[in-house]
């Protein structure tokens, strides 16, 4: 993969077990600064978990993670926190506080790191939330009182609120209708290309895929099994990656499966 | 070489009581290492005075009804009990005094306790438990906020305050609940039953049921937190989370009570 430089984010080797059952194998992956990446993978095979040792949330068996070129196991706390600070992450199942209403939600981040008092922080609110598609209104309901993909959008919002370098999107689209998932790929794109975020988004949208991504790999058995450009998905000549990415029954997956 | 049965069967049991102290130990530790790290967080900046208050009020303010009425209650139970029980060796004159020892030293800190930690350690449980499962304990670490300082830390600190200050009232109104016996069913006058409960009452009597609260509404806070940062396994992680809360500070109140006890009027 060309690139200047350093990578953004480097794992190399990373594993991670939960009792007998290996989860991460050995990853190897570079993501390039500036750019937005997608991870493939069936579903349980790890990549949520990836996520989550990239943001030290989980720790891993073995392996390196390097963001910047520095090895994040090596950081102080302090340093650790100082490099979170400037990562943004959409859960797969949302995570919203429910104790909160909708829009200290989405200027958690801002609030926590004193960037904006509470009276400023509705207005940035309900400029964030109309980024997502939804209406000032709801910036006063709290999480438990939102449709399933209202809160997905929320989630998106606070991910992106405090503009981060790096944000995480565990299935951004998932849950919503395909004219809305199209503008959160808008969204996603615009992210990387106004704020020049590195992105790394997890999907099952093929389409959504090719549109947010730059990049793709493919995680299977614990292990990145190929990378290559987002656009050439569905016909890249790797008979796991196309299975994948057709949707289709028959394949060297599928024959994985029934071993 | 086999052992024989009954020996086999012994070492088996001293084994099982062997891991159990090894488990409870390393509870024990994990748990001690918990409450130093929320502590320390509560020396160090940012300080979440909008959280303490919240958890402040939820403590002390909406527990005050239940702790009145087992204040009340007790109050009233021990008058009548001390005085039946007394009039066997003609000492009914003691029933103010035995009222208000009883309550201030002991039953006033251990039932509010007992109280607090169905109602406060099972809440807290709950809610932090749910927090783990559904991700947002994390959520608040990609977010710029220690959980422990955001979520701990003012909840240890607000049960360590509240408690006494619910059992200053519980004090009072356990008095009264006696005075309202003694007053109106067991013959007393109003004003020898109360000359009675303050002739011989202490300072140290009220303080130490004082420093009891602290500790009962320390305990109380850190194993709801605990057991709900510790959960997993969806709500039946959640559910079991909030059962072993409420027991352990039970368990703890009662035992630390003992040793409370012994600490401060032994001499
Ligand atoms: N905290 C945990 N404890 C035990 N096992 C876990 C834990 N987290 C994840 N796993 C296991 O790790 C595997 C990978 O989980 P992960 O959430 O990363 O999957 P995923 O690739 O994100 O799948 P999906 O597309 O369905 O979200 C799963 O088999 C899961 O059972
Ligand atoms: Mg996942």
């Amino acid at each position: 993969m060309s690139g200047a430089g350093v990578p953004k984010i480097r794992l190399r080797g990373l594993a991670k077990s939960f009792g007998p059952k290996v989860v991460l194998d050995g990853v190897d992956l570079d993501i390039r600064a500036g750019h937005s990446m997608v991870i493939l993978g069936g579903s349980g095979s790890g990549k949520s978990v990836t996520i989550k040792c990239i943001l030290g949330l989980i720790t891993p068996d073995a392996g390196t993670i390097e963001i910047d070129g520095r090895d994040v196991a090596k950081l102080s706390r302090r340093e650790r926190e100082a490099v979170n600070d400037r990562i943004g992450m959409l859960f797969q199942n949302g995570a919203l506080f429910d104790s909160l209403p909708v829009w200290e939600n989405v200027c958690f981040k801002l609030l926590a790191q004193r960037r904006i008092t509470r009276r400023a922080a509705r207005d940035k609110a309900a400029e964030v939330l109309a980024q997502v598609g939804l209406a000032a209104s709801v910036s006063d309901l709290y999480p438990s009182e939102l449709s399933g993909g209202m809160q997905k959008r929320v989630g998106l919002a606070r991910a992106i609120a405090a503009e981060p370098d790096i944000i995480f999107f565990d299935e951004p689209t998932t849950g919503l209708d395909p004219i809305m998932g199209a503008v959160i790929d808008g969204l996603i794109v615009d992210c990387v290309k106004r704020l020049g975020a590195t992105a790394v988004s997890i999907t099952h949208d093929m389409a959504s895929a090719r549109r947010i991504g730059d990049d793709a790999a493919m995680i299977h058995r614990g292990k990145i099994v190929w990378t290559g450009a987002a656009a050439t998905l569905g016909e890249t000549g790797n008979a796991m990656v196309d299975q994948f990415a057709r949707g289709e029954r028959e394949g060297p997956i599928q024959m994985e499966l029934r071993k | 070489m086999k052992a024989p049965e009954p020996l086999d069967r012994a070492l088996d049991l001293t084994a099982a009581i062997g891991r159990a102290a090894i488990l409870v130990l390393r509870g024990a530790g994990a748990v001690a290492l918990f409450a130093a790290e929320a502590i320390s967080h509560l020396l160090r900046p940012p300080f979440y005075g909008r959280l303490f208050l919240k958890a402040f009020i939820e403590i002390a303010w909406f527990s005050l009804p239940v702790v009145a009425l087992t204040a009340v209650f007790t109050g009233m139970v021990l008058a009548l009990q001390s005085y039946t029980g007394f009039a066997r060796f003609n000492a009914e004159g003691a029933v103010a005094n035995v009222v208000v020892l009883s309550i201030t030293r002991e039953l006033g800190p251990v039932l509010a306790g007992l109280m607090v930690a169905g109602r406060i350690g099972a809440a807290f449980a709950a809610e932090i438990g749910t927090m783990r499962v559904t991700d947002q304990i994390d959520a608040l670490n990609t977010l710029s906020t220690n959980p422990m300082k955001y979520l701990v830390a003012p909840r240890l600190l607000a049960g360590t305050i509240a408690m006494p200050l619910l059992v200053v009232i519980a004090d009072i109104l356990g008095v009264m609940g006696g005075w309202l016996i003694g007053t109106q069913q067991l013959g007393f006058s109003s004003g020898a039953y109360l000359k009675a409960t303050f002739d011989f009452l202490e300072a140290w009597d009220v303080i130490s049921g004082l420093i009891k609260a602290a500790v009962f509404g320390f305990v109380v806070t850190l194993m709801g937190c605990w057991c709900g940062y510790q959960s997993g396994g969806g709500a039946q992680g959640v559910g079991r989370a909030t059962t072993s809360a409420v027991v352990s500070s039970s368990i703890l109140i009662l035992a630390l009570d003992y040793v409370l006890t012994a600490m401060m009027f032994t001499r």
